[in-house]
């Protein structure tokens, strides 16, 4: 298995504390192994599956504001321009094609939560002239915003409008609603021209945490939000999948979309 | 041969300063807008490209237009054609800077333009799209300049550039082709998702650009000694006239399908378009127009007296520019992403300062096309052609 010297790192640092209970690091590159010890840097096709059984708008407020937190997305109060990496959208507008004239209460007026599906056979990847959108060994579609040059062709591809461009310099959106941006200064902000998304929180995976709407949600809601590795067949994603009927969005498109909803 | 272009007349002079000026002040906007971003254009999260991709497509459609004269000249051995192809070869390199300018003025990062190079993404059709058009560029400028200077010195140009000849007929409609898949293979634009796109994108440019193409041979014969010649003007007509009914038959294509089948995605941006959607319409004027404009045009195209009668068969190429304009440098790239992926309505409007910057690369354009086409009548006026 091929594990760099950042993952070594994390590997040899964990056996060090698992080394304690008798474990050395070569017990732990044994394959199986690490990925049992490191589950959220080892996934092969990462997903998530949305609970909306249990979801309310409060977490999906939550789950919003605690992203665009951590990634320092400006609000701009204006349609336009916004930029959007998880949000609210009505069940209508989120599944378009699956217009019912006659929905039931609990999903008619209801908002489900948004974000990239992480497509396995993502359209944005295949238009991107400069590789600046590409998608991860672990399926993580990811974008390079020193490459993007903005031609937003990826924004016409993408059938699921989750993609937003900087049309302008985010660190001049208006200060009365961004009064403390950028507001984490461990992740960088943007430059105007260039096009940005949800990327699962790979600065987070590489960590060993678990995305930030997932932690946030979790914490409001146990399993709400679950989100693990599909490629696995005893995860939780899985588990959830087996259990319960699940729609995705706009799945005849073959797109293959990776984030689930549980309704 | 480019000292051609220095001496004119004064009409020649104002109409070049004329162009300068547009050029300066489309400069001095897009300036602006590199400093401050698109956010000074209409385009938005929703409809996300705007005026800029859509002059692309229509000039793409101008520039493969131009194999219009080329083709009948040497496949079919039509000589009357061989006095104006190099106007055609002129129109295709002034309309592709053009599709470049669009190109650039579109970017959020022009600097890093050259990624599409250093980063090459073959799977990427804009990545086919930008060696198409530099190929296509490339070929009629080494003709262009060949045949001019082998017609200033009397002489038969040499053989190699018959063979260049022969790959840029090809060539011209795989630049319209490309163009069209950048739009036909997007999963979830139902509008653009047609494989009659490219079919119905050449149509358009095959009458475009002869359509164009004519109007400027009226003024040449107005304004120089050169003649393009009334049987040349004639058998264009006749071209214009095949191109524009197929472009119009391409579109009741679409609309048959779309509202036969009754499936909402195909039917929506249509609808959009001609009758407006969630009490949206701002398109709805001008697509009107094109109807139209269009009726007039065929009528005056199918008609014999009026196509073969000069002033009539003037009235139908500004009237097929009109049509053509509005269908694909307007309605079909705007139309594509209305409604968008949400099935929501987010209208889109150019601003004044995105208006100004199309208008700059539109005046660069003519100024690219008036120095070529100067310089080469002048020579024909000198040799007496």
């Amino acid at each position: 298995m091929g594990v760099d010297r950042r993952q070594f790192l994390k590997i040899a640092g964990l056996s060090a504390l698992v080394g304690l209970g008798g474990k050395s690091a070569f017990e732990l590159l044994a394959p199986g192994d690490v990925e049992a010890a490191l589950p959220l840097m080892e996934g092969k096709r990462w997903a998530m599956v949305i609970d909306m059984r249990h979801m309310t708008e409060e977490i999906m407020k939550k789950c919003r504001e605690t992203c665009h937190h951590v990634h320092n997305v400006p609000e701009f109060g204006d349609p336009k321009v916004e930029i959007k990496w998880i949000w609210e959208e009505a069940f209508k507008h989120a599944f378009p094609d699956q217009e019912n004239e006659y929905e039931a209460d609990e999903i008619k007026d209801r908002n489900f939560l948004l974000l990239c599906n992480h497509c396995s056979n993502p359209p944005c990847c295949r238009v991107c002239p400069t590789g600046a959108t590409w998608q991860r060994a672990d399926g993580i579609v990811m974008m390079d915003w020193h490459r993007c040059i903005g031609c937003r062709f990826c924004m016409a591809g993408c059938p699921y409008g989750s993609r937003s461009f900087n049309w302008g310099d985010p660190r001049l959106a208006p200060k009365s609603l961004n009064p403390d941006f950028p507001t984490n200064p461990e992740f960088p902000t943007r430059s105007k021209g260039v096009v940005e998304k949800c990327t699962f929180c790979d600065e987070r995976l590489a960590k060993g945490l678990f995305p930030a709407c997932v932690e946030a949600a979790n914490k409001m809601e146990k399993d709400v939000l679950i989100f693990g590795d599909l490629a696995d067949s005893d995860s939780n994603v899985r588990q959830a999948l087996r259990k319960h009927f699940t729609i995705r969005r706009k799945p005849e498109l073959g797109t293959n979309p990776n984030v689930y909803y549980i309704v | 041969m480019l000292d051609r272009a220095l001496k004119g007349s004064q009409k020649y002079w104002g109409w070049v300063i004329f162009l300068l000026v547009m050029m300066g002040i489309g400069f001095l906007v897009y300036l602006y807008q590199f400093k401050v971003g698109l956010r000074i254009t209409g385009m938005s999260r929703d409809v996300s490209w705007g005026l800029y991709i859509s002059q692309l497509t229509y000039l793409v459609g101008i520039a493969a237009g131009g194999v219009m004269v080329v083709l009948p000249c040497y496949l079919h051995d039509y000589k009357a054609f061989a006095r104006i192809t190099v106007l055609g070869e002129g129109l295709a390199i002034a309309a592709v800077l053009m599709c470049f300018l669009f190109v650039m003025v579109d970017l959020g990062q022009v600097t890093r333009m050259f990624n599409i190079i250093l980063y090459p993404h073959p799977k990427s059709i804009l990545f086919w799209d930008m060696i198409v058009l530099n190929v296509y560029l490339f070929l009629n400028i080494l003709i262009g300049w060949n045949v001019v200077a082998a017609e200033r010195k009397g002489i038969h140009y040499q053989k190699w550039v018959k063979v260049l000849i022969y790959i840029s007929i090809p060539w011209a409609f795989s630049i319209h082709t490309v163009t069209a898949f950048l739009y036909a293979g997007l999963p979830g634009r139902h509008f653009w998702l047609t494989a009659i796109m490219a079919p119905r994108f050449l149509a358009s440019a095959f009458c475009a650009g002869p359509a164009l193409l004519l109007l400027i041979c009226l003024i040449v014969r107005k304004t120089t000694k050169f003649d393009p010649g009334l049987k040349q003007m004639r058998t264009l007509g006749g071209i214009i006239a095949y191109a524009f009914v197929l472009n119009i038959f391409f579109f009741l294509l679409e609309v048959f399908t779309a509202f036969y089948s009754q499936i909402p995605g195909h039917m929506h941006s249509l609808v959009y378009l001609f009758a407006g959607l969630d009490g949206y319409g701002k398109l709805v004027p001008w697509m009107w127009t094109f109807a139209l404009v269009s009726i007039v045009a065929l009528v005056l195209l199918i008609v014999p007296a009026t196509r073969r009668k000069e002033d009539t068969l003037m009235v139908a190429c500004i009237a097929v520019l009109i049509a053509t304009w509005i269908d694909k440098g307007l309605g079909l790239v705007i139309g594509g992403f209305i409604p968008d992926p949400f099935d929501k309505v987010f209208e889109y409007w150019p601003t004044t300062p995105e208006i100004l910057i199309t208008l700059g690369v539109y005046a660069t354009g003519f100024f690219v096309l008036t120095v070529i086409f100067k310089m080469a009548i002048s020579i024909k006026e000198e040799v007496g052609a």
